[in-house]
């Protein structure tokens, strides 16, 4: 009665971690572990931002909403989060520079891309940081209307998940500074590149549903059901 | 040697490995310990709640502190620590970290560092849960649906510091589940031993691992609307609060929208339930194979109603949410998944039933817990039936007859489970039996206590007695023989509540005098039992990691005299077995653990 079904295994080095053998063996299962880990954690911080936008859709549509990109509504100008895009990408474009320079063993290229790749990341914050202090000065807080709270709300979560991407990056600028072995660094580097580029799209996502029109909310939410 | 002799002389020796150790230990097998223990710390705490209410109820003004306010403090805390606190953390947190890389073959959880911290910061999420009891207006009273606007505005218990340190509380715990859960998934899927593929699983890792990815998946929504809710209570925002007039004067707030933070809530909710639930199919499934020497009856399709259940479970949530004026063609389209989801769910009870028939039924101690829950879920489920229809639930919406539904199918049932579970799995925890006696009555006592609890609890929703409600004098279509009952259902529920001594003291007395267990009482087929020690030491498996020739459920097969097959056993060493059948027994069949009758038919 030995009838278990067959199914494939994957076989990467030692299964179930330390004592391994052969120990690039050990190295390359933790790698592979640890990027199923980061595909995960992206699956997770989907959900979350998922739910705030399908939330978001369903609260624009009722009647005290105000559109964030009116003529006198606090995006009307939107050249800030402009330039703030701008860090983003130029920190996706650097982590992925580094990211191939390392595969191709290039040591001073890693070092000095993964340095700007976290300077950018780091203006971006900043760059966030300022905005909200302008839109503050100018007397839109966060409770002024439910617009502006998400308008936080989704800014400063998306700010605590880069900073959460910026010590993923420290730990990479460490193994660089300390000279260790490129595939060791090439590792860090391939799982914080996929995890960058992955909340900069969660920007470009919530970049336009913050500034898109409310009749475009409007079509979602019929789209959807929500109203 | 027993877990705390062994932590014991450690700390005589040298306390400091002590602290690194059993403290801030990375081992999964002590951090599903501490993980345990603490959930079963509050789910007394909620248990004794519990016991407050009910006195309240079958014999009222009889606690001289309980108002209204008490009452509803005290059902919000029960409700949300048996369902979070307690079954979360535990099948997840404990049964999961226990069992995963056991069963599946792995020297610790994949990330044990993180691991650790997860416990670390479930154990602030309780503690700052706790300090609501103490802050200033106690804990928050809202009910555990933290429905706003009522949760958030004044009049409410707690409404000042009782519902942020709940939501806080909340929010640690949700990333305490996601670093859980993170390790969880990555370990079944990456940390499996040679040969173990995943449809050689046990079902008790298939319903462990469809569970988290269900909460890593719906505890989001959960944290959204924790977060959003701050917001309002903080920061003034409107997220949730429509324009009111609270206690007289018009608050800040405007157009709001409450039923938006029902979905929220209800799309965690829901998929909760499964949370609780799938790890509970999942080791009842082991308990009933192993118990009953027979393999589990249709294993594959066991696993695709798991992954079945998980993914309609997604699509259910506005069952709960039938009164709140929503659309009929809503209704109607949650009405018709609900009952879907029946389907691979009543597939699962089928499929226990069939292992079960012509089995060699041993009436072990887990056994009785395993075929209580198989009726407990069974009650529950078919009342779920009833209330999943929009014509059905909006008469008995509220009302006891939900208190007996939920109970069953989410309380009862799935405590039932851990009872059983924990008397299997202690003796390869301390490598102690549980003492039998002691665990027959516990499981008598409790069985029949629940069910006399909550089965006229149908009853008296049938009645129309509303639920959350903290007094029901007065009342004229309720009459005075609903309040016998009422007195009965307590004295049952303190029943139950106290005789729960029995299975502590049974924990902390077979420790040290339980009979010794060896490595493998029950004849069980599951990696976790061909350990080379036991209790495991850390790494698990000694110097070499284990190969699985084989799935878990091979009992009773026939042509060879021992009546299992651990999933170590190649084909060579089966065949070897076949041979000298008639032969000599094997070794370890002659340390029999719990075998009153012997073997199989
Ligand atoms: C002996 C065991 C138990 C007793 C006597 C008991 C008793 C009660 C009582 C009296 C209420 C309040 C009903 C009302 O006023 O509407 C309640 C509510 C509740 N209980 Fe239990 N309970 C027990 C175990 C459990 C368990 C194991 C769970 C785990 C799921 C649980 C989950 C809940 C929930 C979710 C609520 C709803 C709270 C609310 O309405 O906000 N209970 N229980
Ligand atoms: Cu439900």
């Amino acid at each position: 009665m030995a009838h278990s079904p067959q199914m494939r295994t994957l076989d990467l080095g030692e299964p179930g971690g330390w004592s391994s053998p052969d120990p690039a063996g050990g190295l390359l299962w933790r790698f592979q572990a640890t990027k199923v880990a980061v595909r995960i954690l992206l699956a997770v911080v989907t959900s979350l931002f998922m739910l705030f936008v399908v939330t978001f859709i369903g609260r624009s549509q009722f009647s005290d909403w105000q559109s964030l990109t009116g003529p006198l509504g606090p995006l009307g100008n939107t050249s800030a989060l402009w330039v703030n895009t701008a860090f983003l990408v130029l920190a996706s474009i650097s982590i992925q520079v580094a990211r191939m320079a390392s595969r191709k063993h290039l040591r001073s290229t890693v070092a000095a891309a993964t340095v700007i790749a976290g300077m950018m990341a780091a203006a971006f914050i900043v760059g966030q940081a300022i905005l909200w202090g302008r839109l503050a000065e100018f007397g839109f807080t966060v409770s002024v209307n439910p617009a502006i709270s998400f308008f936080y709300l989704l800014t400063g979560l998306h700010a605590i998940h880069i900073a959460g991407g910026l010590i993923a990056w420290m730990r990479s600028m460490e193994r660089v500074w300390q000279r260790q072995a490129m595939p060791v660094v090439n590792a860090g580097l391939e799982l914080c590149a996929i995890y960058w580029h992955y909340l900069l799209f969660v920007w470009l996502v919530l970049f336009a549903l913050l500034t898109s029109k409310p009749e475009t909310y409007a079509a979602i939410a019929a789209l959807c059901g929500l109203r | 040697m027993a877990y705390a002799e062994l932590a014991e002389t450690e700390e005589l020796h040298e306390p400091k490995s002590f602290i690194t150790k059993y403290i801030w230990s990375q081992d999964h097998k002590v951090i599903a310990i501490q993980y345990s223990l603490t959930a079963i710390f509050v789910g007394l705490i909620a248990l004794v709640l519990s016991g407050l209410m009910r006195m309240q109820i079958g014999f009222p003004g009889s606690l001289e502190f309980m108002d209204a306010s008490t009452y509803y403090q005290a059902m919000t805390m029960h409700g949300m620590i048996m369902v979070i606190y307690l079954l979360t953390a535990l099948f997840l947190g404990g049964f999961g970290n226990y069992l995963i890389p056991l069963m599946v073959g792995a020297r610790d959880m994949v990330f044990p560092y993180v691991n650790m911290l997860s416990y670390w910061f479930y154990l602030v999420s309780v503690i700052v849960l706790i300090a609501s009891f103490f802050a200033p207006g106690g804990p928050t009273g809202a009910g555990w649906t933290l429905y706003p606007p009522q949760a958030i505005t004044q009049g409410t218990p707690g409404a000042d510091w009782g519902i942020v340190l709940m939501l806080v509380s909340l929010a640690i715990f949700i990333v305490a589940a996601t670093m859980g859960g993170l390790n969880y998934v990555t370990t079944v899927l990456q940390a499996r031993t040679h040969g173990m593929t995943l449809f050689r699983m046990p079902l008790a890792v298939w319903g462990i691992f469809v569970a988290t990815i269900l909460a890593l998946l719906a505890f989001p929504a959960l944290f959204v609307s924790a977060v959003m809710m701050l917001f309002d209570r903080l920061l003034g925002t409107s997220f949730f609060i429509p324009a009111i007039i609270s206690l007289g004067q018009p608050l800040d707030h405007q157009g709001g929208s409450p039923i938006l933070f029902q979905h929220l809530f209800w799309f965690f909710g829901h998929p909760e339930v499964y949370i609780v639930a799938l790890p509970a199919f999942g080791l009842v499934s082991d308990l009933i194979s192993t118990h009953a020497r027979k393999n589990i009856f249709g294993y594959r399709m066991m696993v695709w109603a798991i992954i079945a259940i998980g993914v309609l479970s997604f699509i259910v949530w506005a069952h709960h949410m039938y009164v709140s004026g929503m659309n009929p063609y809503f209704g109607f389209f949650f009405a018709t998944t609900t009952l879907i989801i029946a389907v691979p769910t009543a597939l699962k009870v089928y499929n226990w039933v069939l292992t079960l028939w012509r089995g060699s039924i041993h009436l072990t101690v887990p056994m009785l817990f395993a075929l209580a829950f198989i009726l407990t879920f069974l009650v529950g489920g078919l009342t779920g039936l009833f209330l999943g229809n929009v014509i059905i639930d909006v008469p008995l919406s509220d009302t006891y007859f939900v208190v007996a539904h939920f109970h069953m199918v989410m309380g009862v049932a799935p405590i039932l489970v851990v009872f059983g579970s924990i008397y299997h799995w202690y003796p390869k925890i301390t490598g102690r039996m549980l003492n039998e006696r002691l665990g027959q009555v516990h499981f008598w006592i409790t069985f029949l206590g629940t069910y006399a609890v909550y089965f006229p609890m149908h009853y008296l929703g049938f009645l129309g007695m509303p639920r959350r409600y903290y007094a029901y004098e007065n009342f004229e279509f309720i009459p005075q023989s609903a309040h016998d009952l009422n007195a009965f259902i307590t004295v049952a529920a303190l029943i139950v509540g106290v005789s729960q001594i029995l299975f502590l003291f049974n924990l902390f007395w077979s420790l040290k005098h339980g009979r010794k267990s060896g490595g493998n009482p029950w004849h069980a087929n599951s990696l976790e039992w061909q350990t080379p020690e036991t209790p495991p030491k850390h790494g698990n498996w000694g110097y070499k990691l284990p190969v699985v020739h084989r799935w878990a459920y091979d009992y009773s097969v026939p042509g060879i005299e021992q009546d299992y097959l651990p999933q170590t056993v190649s084909e060579e060493e089966l065949i070897r077995l076949r041979e000298s059948e008639g032969g000599q027994k094997s070794t370890d069949q002659e340390m029999t653990g719990n075998a009153d009758s012997e073997g199989g038919e």
